[in-house]
């Protein structure tokens, strides 16, 4: 096959389509319980990445093979850590102000990550190659190549996703959520604790965005602490695409806007890069509710 | 004669959900009419369908026999209906001769070059327009909180503001929205009198919106009921007293609500 | 239009900007002030209209946007395009140059005010956090499309424009800019623009046309960033998509609401207090790497920015003004009702 709209086209619109699935998945978990933009979720994914390449960098100069299941587990943990520390440190205190405060003060708290990062001798501002974790192989189907990489990327965007869903929809605390994104008096008098669940919500959507840090470093390998910006900002566009609080929302946005630049690359680098922005801006206009979310009307 | 506000069958759905079902209104001018009913039924949405909020699914609205279903709400604030809210909704921290400035707005002569260069129209349409802000203050005794910020002013004083604010549209049709809502007995015997004073201070029709049944009683000369979007009476105090549909859509709610 | 009329009739004001323009030119005279401060400050007066055009949209209608630079860069780019071209025919002489600079910095105004307009039009019903995003994507947009005009520069850059902005010039149009968004502020437009910000639905319903005030606030907000990045790429000599971009972006925003959200004096407050104060962590990050036994960053000055923005956010919400003026800076018809009242 050749030409624009050949299969290797499809595996890696997959590929970016999971990345972008695990870091629209907290910004939208975020946004149904606390209606806040949480520009520092791509810093947790540039974190998550980070992580995962020291502690790669440290198996390796012990001439370890890197096991990749532990690596993954530090780079969620660690997401899941700086979500919870920002909640507590720089949101909640802001929770009964005007909403304007907490989205400056997330773009506070995403400057402070980003820089302070750069600011560090050991990660500084540029570049760093990230290391090979295993031997790559690749698989040839049809005329497209397929690697190892891609197949473990996918294989746990998938796994984390569906292990989302079971919380989500089966587990006491994963109802507790999303009762508190629909009605947040009836779960007061339920008894529940709401900050609990932010708490909870908040290392979910950071642990999801530390392990997209790692499959994006195995996958894509250059790192840097800026690294989180823009596909934060395509991830949430992905999130709104679906629907802004609905989680099947956010991973079928995901994939259209991997797919969409995935393609939109193939025809030049202009499309690629401005297709993201692009579907927001039409979304916006012409179905603000995104595909899956609900109409609101505003109460007079 | 011409009714000022004419509702012609109007129906307004949400989603799926019917909010108000083929509501009439013939309001002549100069009249004190009320609109009752429990939570719920609708009233509030009937402001909002007269004043542009929302656009009636069916039926046709008319001012002074002007077609105004699809108006904006700033058009139709221009050609002459007020209105208050229910919770009240005035400018917090914009001074209480701001809130009422803001509301002759529409009516000033200059545009952003007269303001930008400081045209003689900007001056004395300016002049105007705070001389009589100042003297609707003083009408309403809040002259003294001119220059407070409206968050800072008792709840009592920001009822007035907000109906002063109103009237400072020059209405022919003010529009109250439970102008009683949280205000003692003392206080609810103060705003009948001062509605009725308005009405003829300012020569206005008004149509009224409460849940306090003593307001409505006392003071409205003819008082329609909804229940569920539907109107189930019309008439005089007496005659709405005594309508079994309308004890029924109050009591009958009540027990439910305390069996629930 | 009568520009001297707006100089008489802010005699105060007009008669301390004069006094400051004369002492900082003595000081350049005499030596005090070197070249590198009095670039400083042209950087810091140019910050004070992009940080007062913003607060315009930001601080009194209560939009939210977050790409301003955007339309900085557009304005930058109509300009410097323009005077480059007409420079390197070599037709203007020491006089026809100014006259052509002001043409080009109206014209940036313009072309900026038309993209503001464009985007305020269809984004009016986005509330708060998803106009952030959108004004977001939209600086990233205008990036894209720098980086792929090749007859711009591309990502090099727009190199070679005239240095036309000096110090007389930059204060001047900052002074005039202030002014006429001042002017705006104490009008009906601005008590219209103030009242969406604090209650959209009521302001519709005392005859307030939101959509229409929102657009404006867009268009005005945007025409003088526009102006701005005119006037600094003619003091750099460059254009540059990095400069346009999210970052620069956030510095206005920063300048804004540390400053404090609807306060023309905390916007230039900020503007002022921020640029030296960063022009102050460069240099001491600088001799900071003189005696450190570790490489300390140039980074440190954008933590130390956003520490600043979360701690205000925290602990004084309303910013350093708190939505207060300056009394040189209200008009004497409003009198009372500004100085002694608001929030």
């Amino acid at each position: 096959m050749s030409g624009i709209f050949n299969f290797q086209q499809v595996i890696n619109s997959i590929q970016l389509g999971s990345i972008y699935a695990l870091i629209a998945i907290g910004y939208t978990l975020v946004y149904g319980i606390v209606k806040l933009v949480n520009f520092a979720h791509g810093d947790f994914y540039m974190l998550g990445a980070y992580v995962a390449y020291f502690t790669a960098m440290f198996e390796i100069s012990r001439k370890d093979q890197p096991n990749v299941i532990i690596i993954l587990l530090i780079s969620m943990s660690t997401g899941a850590l700086v979500a919870f520390l920002s909640n507590r440190i720089a949101y909640r205190p802001l929770r009964y102000k005007p909403r304007l405060s907490a989205l400056i003060t997330a773009i506070g708290v995403s400057l402070f990550l980003e820089y302070t990062s750069s600011a560090m001798p050991f990660i500084g501002p540029s570049f760093r190659p990230f290391p090979d974790v295993i031997q790559t192989k690749q698989f040839h189907i049809g005329g497209a190549v397929l690697t190892n990489y891609q197949i473990i990327n996918v294989a746990i965007a998938v796994t984390l996703m569906v292990v989302l869903t079971y919380i989500i929809k089966y587990t006491r605390v994963g109802m507790a959520m999303r009762a508190s994104s629909q009605d947040k008096d009836a779960l007061k008098l339920m008894g529940v604790n709401l900050e609990k669940i932010i708490d909870f919500t908040f290392i979910i959507g950071g642990s999801l965005a530390g392990a997209a840090g790692l499959l994006a470093g195995i996958t894509y390998p250059r790192i840097n602490p800026y690294m989180g910006i823009i596909p934060g900002l395509k991830a949430f566009i992905a999130a709104v695409l679906g629907g802004i609080g609905n989680v099947t929302g956010a991973m079928l946005g995901a994939f259209i806007i991997g797919f969409a630049e995935t393609f939109g690359y193939a025809i030049n680098s202009v499309i690629g890069e401005g297709i993201a922005y692009a579907i927001l801006i039409i979304v916006l206009i012409f179905l603000p509710q995104g595909l899956l979310g609900k109409k609101t009307g505003e109460k007079v | 004669m011409q009714p000022v506000l004419k509702l012609d069958s109007v129906t307004h759905y949400f989603g799926g959900l019917k909010a108000v079902s083929n509501f009439n209104l013939d309001l002549p001018e100069g009249v004190l009419w009320g609109l009752i009913g429990p939570n719920g039924a609708g009233k509030t949405t009937i402001f909002n369908l007269i004043t542009g909020v929302y656009i009636p699914t069916q039926g046709k609205i008319y001012f002074l026999s002007e077609d105004i279903t699809r108006y904006k709400p700033h058009t139709v604030v221009s050609r002459g209906i007020a209105r208050t809210f229910q919770n009240l909704r005035i400018f917090p921290t914009l001074t209480a001769l701001d809130n009422i400035r803001i509301a002759g707005h529409f009516r000033m002569k200059y545009g952003i070059l007269g303001a930008t260069i400081r045209s003689k129209d900007f001056y004395t349409s300016e002049k105007e327009l705070t001389e009589k802000a100042m003297h609707l203050l003083e009408l309403f005794k809040l002259h003294d909180r001119a220059y407070s910020p409206a968050k800072s002013l008792p709840y009592g004083e920001l009822r007035r503001l907000e109906i002063a604010r109103a009237l400072a549209t020059d209405p022919k049709l003010l529009l109250l929205d439970e102008p009683a809502a949280g205000m003692n007995p003392k206080e609810v015997e103060n705003l009948m009198e001062m509605i009725l004073w308005i009405r003829d201070h300012f020569k206005l029709t008004v149509y009224l919106i409460e849940h306090h049944m003593k307001v409505v009683m006392g003071i409205c000369e003819r008082i329609k009921v909804m229940d569920f979007g539907e109107t189930i009476a019309e008439g005089n105090s007496s005659d709405i007293q005594n309508d079994p549909k309308v004890i029924e859509a109050y009591l009958g709610r009540q027990k439910n609500h305390a069996k629930g | 239009m009568k520009i001297t009329k707006l100089f008489t009739n802010n005699r105060k004001l007009v008669l301390f900007s004069v006094i400051f323009y004369v002492v900082v030119d003595v000081l350049h005279l005499t030596g005090v002030l070197n070249d590198y401060w009095i670039q400083i400050t042209n950087v810091a007066l140019i910050n004070i209209i992009l940080a007062v055009s913003l607060n315009l949209i930001n601080g009194f209608a209560g939009q939210f946007s977050i790409g301003h630079m955007g339309f900085a860069a557009v304005g930058a780019y109509t300009a410097g395009t323009l005077t480059t071209i007409i420079w390197k025919l070599g037709v203007a002489n020491s006089i026809t140059k100014y006259l052509l600079f002001a043409v080009a910095l109206i014209l940036a105004g313009v072309a900026a005010a038309i993209v503001g307009y464009l985007i305020g039009l269809p984004t009016l019903r986005l509330r708060g956090d998803y106009l952030a995003i959108v004004t977001l994507a939209f600086g990233e947009i205008i990036r894209v499309i720098i980086n792929a005009t090749g007859y711009v520069g591309g990502p090099r850059g727009l190199l070679g424009i005239p240095k036309l902005s000096n110090f007389t010039i930059i204060f001047f149009v900052t002074l005039l800019s202030v002014i006429i968004m001042r002017n705006i502020v104490f009008s009906t437009i601005g008590r219209a623009l103030k009242s969406i910000r604090e209650d959209e639905v009521a302001s519709e319903l005392v005859g307030v046309d939101i959509t229409r005030y929102k657009v404006l606030a867009f268009t005005i907000g945007s025409f003088f960033a526009g102006i701005a990045g005119a006037l600094l790429c003619h003091l750099l000599q460059i254009a540059h998509p990095t400069q346009f971009g999210f970052i620069g972006s956030i510095n206005v925003l920063v300048m804004v609401y540390i400053g404090g959200a609807g306060s023309i004096s905390g916007s230039i407050v900020a503007a002022v207090g921020l640029t030296f104060l960063s022009e102050f962590l460069r240099l001491g990050i600088d001799n900071l790497n003189k005696i450190a036994p570790f490489p300390v960053g140039p980074e440190w000055r954008m933590v130390v920015y956003a520490v600043l923005l979360v701690a205000v956010m925290l602990y004084r919400t309303a910013g350093i003004m708190g939505g207060r003026e300056f009394g040189i800076l209200v008009p004497e018809e409003e009198g009372k009702n500004a100085t002694g009242s608001q929030a």
